[in-house]
């Protein structure tokens, strides 16, 4: 190149930036192309006392907005829109809200319920489902607009009663599992067709079922039962086959301990063609063989596991505890089925969640408003965040999993 | 009638030295200041897991004033030691005294937001 080009080079640049600054000046353009990010690396933390949730980043590992005004979000949880951008909340007042995640606002939110406890979102990204407690039973909504699609209620017995629902989860051909607590009923919603839903109910599964899970291939749906010792195992690749009882008797001969927390299946642990599953009344995580759904061991932890959580590798396995032992998260060694360490985050610890590729995991401390985040090899704390009585934390990534 | 012999005399006023002055049961039983705020916490974050932070119910039973006036106070009491059999709720006597079940029974009868 020679001088003489440079110049009118220049000057052509200069002019050509001049012009884009003018164009961008006279529409007001609101993102310059450095500020536009994707949301892979995004998530939320529960702020459950004050009704609000933090917008979180786990490559910085930090806190980018905050977003209030989400009601009663004790026991709250979430589930994300397929591209990343929306988190749907629900809180125990029956308060559905989806969130942008990119300009950290309530799109919208409906009170849809008195009193509800999670949700899940269909196949294909267009339904959010809602399982409530009062009244019992499962809404569905439209995931762009949150108009009401689909009113379940979840009637048993004569007809005239209905049940809590509990376990709700997604699964593969747009369908809904879920699970009703007193009526003991398994039942799978396939909204197909959204505005008629093709219901099937499974009965008699065990009593006081209190939550389920949908394996990470969405074949099988799990629900687990306080009030006996088992499990409840449906084929959703064969339904007609039903549902069976899976580790019946777990507990025979042994007095159960008392359980100050109910243990949470959401979030499974499948790790090496293993399920773990927290013991009700046990201090055990429970090894099911995923192909036999036989016991091949039992895992003595420190105290009545709440969560138990695979990395996102399968290589370990992650425990956090009722109280008097919820201050403590026990890590087991997948290959071996053994405890490799014991971490005192601090007391009340309430949920834990991975990096999408499991480096790393983020602790929420209740009772110190603190989430602690460790590297899941060296199991050294890298960071904390300060945070409100945080309890649920939920990461983008689940948008590409199912059955969460 | 025979008189207290001197060791029996002894005895007595050591035992009366030893033993605070009556007091009502409850106030007797009632928690310390620095343990109520410890309660207080975990009938909103512990109880609150099941019958929902603000106790108007979740899996558990609404714990509102108004669902509990009907009830006697040392029956609640117990339940909360003792738990429900057959149901999810646990017996709690490991980690709460009998007083300060009581006292905690006395906190939601009149309403936590009070």
């Amino acid at each position: 190149m020679t001088p003489c080009f440079r110049r009118p080079l220049f000057g052509l640049l200069l002019a050509s930036a001049a012009i884009a600054a003018a164009i961008a000046a006279a529409f007001a353009m609101p993102a310059a192309a450095d500020s536009l990010r994707g949301t892979n690396d995004l998530g939320i933390v529960i702020e459950r006392a004050v009704g609000r949730l933090l917008v979180v980043e786990t490559s910085g590992r930090k806190a980018l907005a905050e977003v209030a005004g989400l009601g009663d979000l004790s026991h709250a949880a979430a589930v994300f829109s397929r591209d990343g951008r929306f988190a749907y909340v629900f809180g125990r007042d029956g308060g559905l809200s989806k969130v942008d995640l990119l300009t950290a606002t309530i799109v919208k939110r409906v009170m849809q319920a008195g009193n509800s406890i999670g949700g899940a979102i269909s196949q294909d990204g267009r339904l959010v489902a809602v399982q409530n407690y009062e009244p019992g039973g499962v809404k569905v909504f439209d995931s762009a607009t949150l108009e009401l699609v689909a009113d379940i209620p979840a009637t048993y017995g004569d007809g005239t009663a209905r049940s809590k629902v509990v376990g709700l989860a997604d699964a593969p051909g747009n369908r809904f599992v879920f699970t009703l607590y007193e009526a003991g009923e398994i039942w799978v919603a396939d909204l197909s067709d959204p505005a008629r839903p093709a219901l099937r109910k499974y009965p008699d599964i065990g009593r006081q079922p209190y939550d389920g899970l949908v394996t990470p291939d969405g074949r099988h749906y799990i629900a687990g039962l306080f009030g006996e010792d088992g499990l409840a195992l449906l084929d959703l690749w064969n339904p007609d086959a039903g549902v069976r009882r899976i580790l019946g008797g777990y507990g025979r001969g042994e007095q159960p301990l008392p359980v100050y927390k109910m243990p949470h299946l959401r979030g499974w642990a499948q790790a090496g063609g293993r399920l773990y599953l927290p013991a009700i009344g046990r201090h055990e995580v429970l090894v099911v063989d995923a192909a036999t759904w036989t016991e091949v061991a039992r895992i003595p932890v420190r105290g009545q596991p709440v969560f138990v959580m695979a990395q996102p590798d399968g290589r370990q396995v992650w425990v956090n505890f009722a109280l008097p032992d919820n201050g403590f998260v026990q890590v087991i060694d997948v290959p071996t089925s053994t405890l490799v360490r014991t971490l005192e985050p601090g007391p009340g610890v309430l949920h834990l969640e991975f990096t999408p590729r499991g480096e790393q995991v983020w602790v929420s401390v209740r009772d110190q408003d603190r989430v602690r985040v460790y590297d899941t090899g060296s199991f050294a704390e890298v960071d904390a965040l300060p945070a409100d009585k945080p309890s649920g934390i939920f990461f983008t990534a689940r948008a590409n999993r199912i059955g969460l | 009638m025979r008189s207290p012999s001197p060791r029996g005399l002894l005895a007595a006023v050591l035992l009366a030295a030893a033993v605070p002055a009556p007091a009502p049961a409850l106030a007797d039983d009632a928690p310390p200041p620095g343990r109520r705020a410890a309660l207080l916490h975990m009938l909103r974050q512990d109880c609150g897991a099941c019958h929902g932070m603000t106790l108007k119910g979740g899996l558990g039973t609404p714990l509102l004033p108004a669902d509990l006036a009907a009830k006697a106070p040392d029956a609640l009491a117990d339940v909360v030691l003792d738990g429900v059999p057959g149901t999810p709720m646990p017996p709690w006597r490991a980690l709460l005294t009998a007083g300060e079940a009581r006292w905690m029974i006395d906190r939601l009868r009149e309403g936590l937001d009070r």
